[in-house]
């Protein structure tokens, strides 16, 4: 049996580039009830930031689809966030999760999953060609006692 | 979110500030990129101490404004990189492709 979450929050919202600020700033608000440092803050925040990015540059490269993100706290401070599209879904996600692998051209420089590998502390990709993607990733964030900001 | 360009002695200034993710990257190179191919300037400094926030879409800015400032054999500086941007921009190599100077925290 799965342990079930303390706290859950879910929105969903149509892939226009306005809602990143949005969804990093959604998440930030939620996860302040565990009360994270600036620096956790900041981590949570950016990896966000890459995975809503990838579903409206790749997922739905040339239409608005809908974002689902799901937010949930558990016991032992742990923050695990879900981004999931319904988009064009990753042929090889293992090879996709290579450094600096982009099909994005010029302009990206293929580390989104970089990033959410290193800021946080565990990432999970499914995908289904045709159907979707699924992003999960998981941060632990310390205790507050003990440490400044 | 925005840029305010200066051109001084061969040199391209790019204030940035605000947040750069995927949203205000665009507009933002797109200014950065007509200012450049008017003026191919020496040196271009993209100053971040206005910056809060950054992605790997901030990343992609700066390359490509590196690559495109090589086409002449001109460079690229980093400059008030504040201290929270620091892990992205060592997980990026940037370090290997501009000069990058440390900022302090918070001006913005
Ligand atoms: N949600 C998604 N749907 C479809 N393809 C995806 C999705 N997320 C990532 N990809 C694929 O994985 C590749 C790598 O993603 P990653 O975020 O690491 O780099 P990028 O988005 O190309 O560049 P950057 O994130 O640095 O701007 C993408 O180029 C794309 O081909
Ligand atoms: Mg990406």
């Amino acid at each position: 049996m799965r342990t079930s979450a303390i706290n859950e929050m879910k929105v969903s919202f149509p892939s226009a580039s306005a809602n990143e600020s949005f969804a990093r700033a959604a998440v930030a608000a939620f996860a302040a009830q565990l009360d994270p440092t600036v620096d956790e803050l900041s981590d949570v925040r950016t990896a966000v930031s890459e995975a809503v990015t990838n579903c409206i540059v790749h997922a739905y490269r040339d239409t608005i689809g809908e974002i689902t993100l799901t937010v949930r706290i558990y016991e032992g401070r742990r923050l695990v966030i879900q981004v999931k599209d319904k988009g064009c879904g990753i042929e090889d996600v293992e090879k996709a999760m290579e450094p600096l692998f982009t099909t994005g051209g010029e302009e990206r420089a293929g580390l989104g999953f970089a990033v959410m590998e290193s800021f946080m502390n565990r990432l999970r990709v499914t995908s289904h060609p045709g159907k979707g993607t699924c992003v999960t990733m998981e941060k632990r964030l310390s205790g507050r006692s003990g440490h400044g900001r | 979110m925005g840029v305010q360009l200066q051109m001084k002695q061969g040199e391209l200034i790019a204030l940035l500030d605000g947040e750069i993710d995927h949203h205000g990257a665009r507009e933002l190179r797109e200014e950065i990129d007509a200012a450049v191919q008017r003026t191919k300037p020496r040196l271009l400094t993209l100053d971040f101490s206005g910056v809060q926030f950054m992605d790997s879409s901030g990343v992609g800015l700066i390359m490509g404004r590196y690559r495109m400032m090589s086409e002449w054999g001109g460079e690229v500086c980093v400059a008030n990189l504040p201290p929270r941007l620091e892990k992205l921009v060592s997980l990026a190599g940037i370090r290997e492709l501009c000069t990058v100077i440390s900022g302090k925290e918070g001006k913005a």
